[in-house]
């Protein structure tokens, strides 16, 4: 739960504007979803392995926030390997498993794929606040401050879901209906929430009414979301990351776009 | 800087005339042909019975009602000589539920909220929220976490938030309701020196007229929509006293009927905790080292703090939660051959063993009618029709909901929730009854029918564990009390 922990958090990427994170994780994204190749994919990987040092995270804290990642990404390359596009020598054939070449070649690709895109974006957001994020996007990008700041006040209110849906839980064993029925009492407490979540809801959006939410006047910004040199620079270094890793790829002459002729 | 008809941060004056509102759901109209001007730092408590139009009038106030789609409105409303939609920020309102008022994570951005709507310069805005908080003696840092702050904490965040933006007029919408006794206190004084500091107008909703009799000048009655008394307060109060009493408000000098002491003594103990340690979230155990006992015809009031883990010891007790430490055990009575501890019994065994009444009435509803709700329990035991009609129908009538027997459980006012939750749990004759909070947020009617039926139910040989920081409570039911300490205040 990243996003609902509002812990403060110290070291050089910490401060940085989450915009710019939001920048940088996408641009190191970008053309490694336009290509499936192990070279572009693996230069990033290493190249973000040196970024990972300066996040600020502790090596235990680290693997606590990525292992999902790290689960995903053999799960995913295992199926590539399995049912992926046959080409060349064919090592496997056991109903419509086939292990080839080919499949073998775009599962690893895609194993580093998955690694290279997911990684930045998880260590880079692990630092950022949702309240700073939410001045970034409407001071630095200038997304309606209606829709941001009610999406954040929305947010606050996830934690109040999780006591809620407990309470349903104990209700109903006390109502005597937790026996049996899993699935169906699951759909019944789903409404109970939602219910409850619109009652919530309905009364946050008086209370920030009542505090001149909406108002006709220009709105103002407590907190300033800077965007100086050490965004630029992480920025630069996402489109660096990008570049070398597009670079390597040509040059080794792997690069292979997919939206391209085949 | 927003266009008001007088300056910001001066007294307002409120001028209604005419005015009445009809909800865009509803054929009557909730308030009609209301007149009522209140001058410029007067205190106004404004009192009348559930359903009496009451806090729509204070939301009118605030100009929170919404646009055409949400109803429609005739006569005229000024504040500061002004509408209200387009005087934002002359007046601040503070709601009941303190968990819905707060909107942002930290305490400082929460309290500058309404200073940037309203357009306040940032450097204006930080010494503004400085002197909020220290006005309503909120003393902790800025960037603390509003979900760590107790429910009393809150209100005053809420009241700080307000306050920042300077207004005429503060509108408090039965503010201490949800509050333990210590956090009443303390908003009300911090409303106090608020007013004192700043000459604001104020109107305050509220069913206990005690809390805000020592700060108001004058008290107004809305009955059937209207305003049916205006005056000092020992004279309104003194003329309509009685009557108010009688719908459900919380007069001083008038307690409501309060039942006789048991007729039977404690009878054999239904369930024993030792070295009990109690947890919601497991690993985070908020009370521990526990040892008490559950005894038929008693009941025992859990007592202490917001925050002391009564609610958890009382879901533990029911069997809902896992001890964290320690142990529950049920009588060999009690447990009927059910094994000895409750969490190991199904939901079903549960049923007619122990039944709980949870806080939020919302949380335990299951169905889509009164009726159907009071089925429930009687169905999962496999009872026979005409018994589980019979015991339906006797509960409906005992707890006066009858005619609202094919009405929406969500549709019922606080009170009728409750009382139909009660009902609900007692529709399998469960030996021990927990209940959390049941008197919060009650109007005075209600309190007295609960209070009765909990002693009935005492004297009929059962076991109540009831959680409350209600000291009325205590001593009408004449429980004996198991004080939770807490590890923060």
């Amino acid at each position: 739960m990243t996003l609902l922990d509002s812990r403060a958090r110290t070291g050089v990427v910490a401060r940085i504007n989450p915009v710019a994170k939001l920048l940088a994780s996408a641009l190191i994204a970008l053309p490694l979803i336009l290509t499936l190749d192990t070279v572009s994919a693996a230069v990033a990987l290493a190249l973000e392995c040196v970024l990972f040092l300066f996040a600020g995270l502790t090596w235990r804290e680290f693997w606590l926030r990525t292992w999902p990642v790290w689960i995903a990404a053999p799960l995913t390359a295992l199926t590539i390997l399995l049912y992926g596009e046959v080409s060349g020598e064919i090592y496997l054939d056991w109903f419509v498993v086939r292990v080839s070449d080919g499949s073998i070649a775009l599962a690893a690709a895609t194993f580093l794929r998955v690694l290279a895109v997911a990684l930045p974006s998880v260590v880079l957001f692990v630092t950022v606040d949702p309240t700073d994020l939410a001045d970034g996007l409407a001071q630095v990008l200038h997304l309606p401050a209606r829709f941001v700041l009610g999406a954040l006040a929305g947010l606050r209110m996830v934690g109040l879901f999780l006591d809620d849906w407990r309470a349903l839980e104990l209700a109903r064993r006390a109502r005597g209906v937790a026996d049996r029925g899993r699935v169906r009492r699951f759909v019944g407490m789903a409404f109970a929430l939602l219910v409850l979540s619109i009652r919530r809801g309905s009364k946050l959006a008086t209370a920030m009414e009542a505090r001149g939410f909406g108002a006709a006047t220009t709105r103002t910004w407590a907190r300033a979301s800077r965007f100086g040199w050490r965004e630029w620079v992480l920025v630069g270094v996402g489109a660096a990351i990008s570049a070398v890793a597009v670079a390597a790829a040509v040059w080794a002459g792997t690069w292979n776009f997919i939206l391209g002729p085949r | 800087m927003p266009s008001v008809g007088s300056h910001p941060g001066t007294p307002a004056g409120i001028e209604i005339r005419g005015w009445g509102w009809r909800h865009a759901s509803r054929k009557a109209w909730a308030l009609a042909d209301v007149d009522l001007v209140i001058d410029p730092g007067e205190r106004v408590l404004l009192l009348g019975a559930s359903g009496s139009g009451k806090s729509t009038l204070l939301h009118g106030i605030a100009g929170v009602l919404g646009g055409d789609e949400e109803g429609e409105a005739t006569g005229t409303l000024l504040v500061g000589g002004a509408p209200p939609t387009s005087a934002r920020g002359r007046v601040g309102l503070v709601l009941q539920d303190p968990d819905s008022q707060v909107i942002l994570a930290r305490v400082g951005d929460d309290v500058a909220f309404g200073c940037e709507n309203l357009g306040v310069p940032r450097d204006e805005i930080w010494p503004r929220v400085g002197e909020a908080l220290d006005a309503v003696g909120l003393d902790v840092p800025l960037d603390r976490p509003t979900k760590a702050l107790s429910g009393g904490q809150k209100q005053r965040l809420a009241l700080a938030g307000a306050l920042a933006m300077r207004p005429g007029a503060l509108l408090l919408d039965e503010p201490t309701a949800n509050l333990d006794p210590d956090g009443v206190a303390d908003v009300r004084d911090a409303v106090g020196r608020v007013l004192d500091a700043t000459g604001a107008t104020l109107v305050v909703v509220e069913h206990h007229v005690d809390v805000w009799l020592p700060l108001v000048t004058r008290v107004v009655v809305i009955a059937g929509g209207r305003v049916v008394a205006d005056g000092a307060p020992d004279v309104v109060l003194g003329a309509h006293g009685a009557a108010l009493a009688a719908e459900g408000v919380w007069v001083p000098g008038i307690a409501p009927a309060v039942p006789g002491p048991p007729r039977i003594a404690p009878g054999e103990v239904l369930l024993e905790a030792a070295g009990l340690a109690v947890s919601r979230v497991r690993g985070e155990s908020v009370a521990s080292g526990l040892t008490l006992d559950v005894r038929a015809g008693e009941a025992l009031a859990v007592t202490g703090p917001n925050g002391a883990g009564k609610s958890t010891l009382g879901l533990t007790l029911a069997g809902l939660l896992r001890p964290a430490g320690g142990t529950v055990a049920a009588s060999a009575a009690l447990a009927d051959g059910a094994a000895s501890a409750p969490i190991a019994w199904t939901s079903k065994q549960l049923l007619t063993r122990i039944g709980t009444v949870f806080q939020e009435p919302e949380h335990q509803l299951l169905t889509r009618s009164v009726r159907e709700e009071l089925e429930v329990g009687p169905r999962a035991l496999g009872l026979p029709q005409a018994q589980t009609h019979a015991r339906v129908d006797e509960l409906l009538e005992r707890l006066r909901l009858s005619a609202l027997a094919r009405a929406n459980p969500y549709t019922l006012s606080g009170g009728e929730k409750r009382r139909l939750t009660v009902a609900a749990a007692l529709a399998t004759a469960p030996r021990v009854l927990v209940l959390d909070e049941p008197t919060f947020g009650q109007d005075a009617r209600t309190w007295a029918e609960l209070v009765a039926l909990l002693a009935r139910l005492r004297d009929d040989g059962n076991a109540l564990v009831v959680i409350t920081h209600d000291a009325r409570v205590v001593s009408a039911l004449h429980a004996r009390t198991f004080a939770l300490t807490g590890a923060r205040s």
